[in-house]
């Protein structure tokens, strides 16, 4: 077959100069034949049956990452919500079971393990009181395991117990972690229409009906989107849509050729393509910089949400067209800290937290890797939570909050994580109180499905 | 198995040579050649047969970048496969 110099071209420059790249190869095991009425006999099961299966993960992915000159990024697991594994044993602390998933996820050189879990829209079993309890210090305690808890879903409305919880579990975890700056909310994501096979950290889990093991693959390529669109600034709406669709499509089929051949070595069905534009802190990697390429000043200027919605459509048209399974999340990330162009918008008083919220409904995830002040009360953070998981279950799609309230840390000081969590400002909250509003508790019914005007 | 190395720099005398002579030694048969000049930079396009391949595919890889260094060229060796599922419906 005859590719043209330009195609041959266009290729190299998407890996070597635009930061295209997978993500991550996550593979998703079930735990649920682990269960038992024994702790200790559930943790050595889960233990065996995680190095057991992803044994081979990381070396197959870099003999496909060698092979195909793709650059893989991570490696990942995801596992069962482990309230549903951990429950039978009757234990009052589940935080030995993330002492045996971080330990797995070393014993295989994965770079995290998600599925620290908890699904509790409608309500709490006992198990998934004790795992909610549990998170700050599992968190606290291990490096790699990742902690998700589902607070709402737009059939079942949202659970406003388990918000007002995980405002003070955030809490207690940030200050468990205050010597890094509270890095362990990095590991915590609160969602609202969560779901069961997305590959990205720190939200992923293994759901209840996906299959014993599976291979999901997370893309990324900001910087492939931006390229794209660079010398088309008199370009009208319809040409700026079609040129993020076909270039979704062709990243999304790379994507694809990584899943199947991984899928293919490892003897483990191919999932899902997560087609999500997932910026890094490195320069080329950012999301908000295609909002300016489109003609915006800096992202937060009015307009930015219509640029985000056009965005976040086209690479979900382009990347469904590409795949026979796209899944996960899907869409493109705003996170701040993560990427340099938001970081920077912040820094320049460019955009603000309301202006985030408002982006988050028509984003594919939502408010993600914000640092707020140390000295914000549980309560709002539970406040911004209850807001974020209404315009979730409202618009039928997935949010989340993953908030850092970095102790002792002012509006406009900086705090650093390094690596791919990046770092960035301090961003103000409301200082109006939302104690009473959350110390009520019970749930916010279900939307209704019908009338919609 | 078949790829495409690229090589994209400078133009200068007896880069053909030495990245041939390079893919010759490790066994990898060249089934095509073009070069052309591309944005103002040289560029040359191999399409290779890498079935022969006597060392590995991360030593031929690290090969090709100490070749490209030593050119002052960027090379960059791309499976065949990858190119068919973007460009290819």
């Amino acid at each position: 077959m005859i590719f043209t110099p330009f195609e041959i071209q266009e290729t190299v420059r998407m890996f070597s100069m635009q930061n295209l790249d997978v993500r991550t190869v996550t593979m998703g095991i079930s735990l649920r034949d682990c269960a038992s009425s024994s702790g200790s006999e559930a943790r050595r099961r889960m233990y065996d049956k995680i190095t057991r299966n992803a044994e081979r993960l990381v070396a197959v992915a870099k003999e496909i990452e060698s092979e195909l000159g793709i650059p893989i990024i991570n490696t990942r697991i995801s596992v069962t919500p482990i309230a549903l594994i951990a429950e039978p044993s009757g234990e009052t602390s589940y935080v030995e079971y993330a002492r045996t998933l971080d330990k797995a996820a070393k014993a295989v050189g994965v770079n995290f393990l998600g599925g620290f879990s908890a699904l509790v829209q409608k309500g709490f079993t006992t198990g998934d009181r004790v795992l909610l309890c549990s998170i700050p210090e599992a968190l606290a305690a291990t490096d790699l395991v990742c902690a998700s808890v589902n607070v709402a879903s737009t059939q079942a409305g949202i659970n406003m117990d388990a918000v007002r919880q995980m405002g003070v579990t955030i809490k207690d975890l940030a200050e468990r972690t205050a010597a890094a700056g509270g890095v362990g909310c990095a590991k915590l994501v609160v969602f609202a229409n969560a779901v069961e096979d997305n590959p990205f950290m720190a939200g992923a889990f293994h759901g209840t009906g996906e299959a014993e093991c599976a291979i999901n693959v997370g893309l990324s390529g900001p910087g492939v989107i931006k390229s794209a669109l660079e010398g088309m600034r008199e370009a009208s709406f319809d040409d700026v849509a079609e040129t993020i669709k076909k270039t979704a499509f062709k990243i999304t089929r790379m994507g694809e050729l990584v899943a199947r051949e991984a899928s293919r070595r490892l003897n483990v069905p191919f999932g899902i393509i997560d087609l999500s534009l997932a910026p890094t802190p490195a320069v080329g990697d950012s999301v908000a910089r295609i909002l300016q390429e489109m003609g915006l000043e800096h992202i937060g200027a009015h307009g930015s949400t219509a640029a985000l919605a056009l965005l976040n459509d086209a690479v979900k048209k382009g990347g469904i067209m590409a795949s026979s399974h796209v899944g996960g999340l899907s869409g493109a990330f705003i996170p701040v800290t993560e990427d340099e162009g938001m970081v920077d918008a912040v820094q320049r008083g460019c955009l603000s937290f309301d202006k985030l919220e408002a982006m988050t409904c028509v984003c594919s995830v939502g408010l993600d890797m914000i640092v707020i002040p140390g000295d914000t009360s549980a309560a709002t953070i539970s406040a911004v939570i209850a807001d974020e998981a209404a315009i979730g279950v409202t618009n039928h799609k997935t949010t989340a909050v993953r908030l850092i309230p970095a102790p002792g840390k002012k509006p406009g000081d900086h705090v650093e994580f390094g690596g791919l969590l990046g770092g960035g400002p301090v961003m103000a909250l409301s200082a109006l109180s939302s104690e009473g509003f959350i110390a009520r508790g019970g749930r916010i019914p279900a939307p209704i499905h019908s009338f919609k005007n | 198995m078949t790829a495409i190395i690229t090589v994209v720099g400078v133009d200068m005398v007896g880069i053909i040579a030495k990245v041939s002579a390079l893919l010759a030694d490790r066994g990898v048969n060249i089934l095509s050649i073009s070069q052309t000049i591309l944005e103002e930079y040289f560029t040359m396009m191999m399409r290779v047969d890498l079935s022969g391949l006597k060392v590995p595919r991360a030593e031929l890889n690290t090969e090709l970048d100490k070749a490209g260094a030593e050119l002052g060229m960027k090379i960059t060796l791309i499976h065949e496969e990858v190119l068919k599922a973007m460009h290819r419906i």
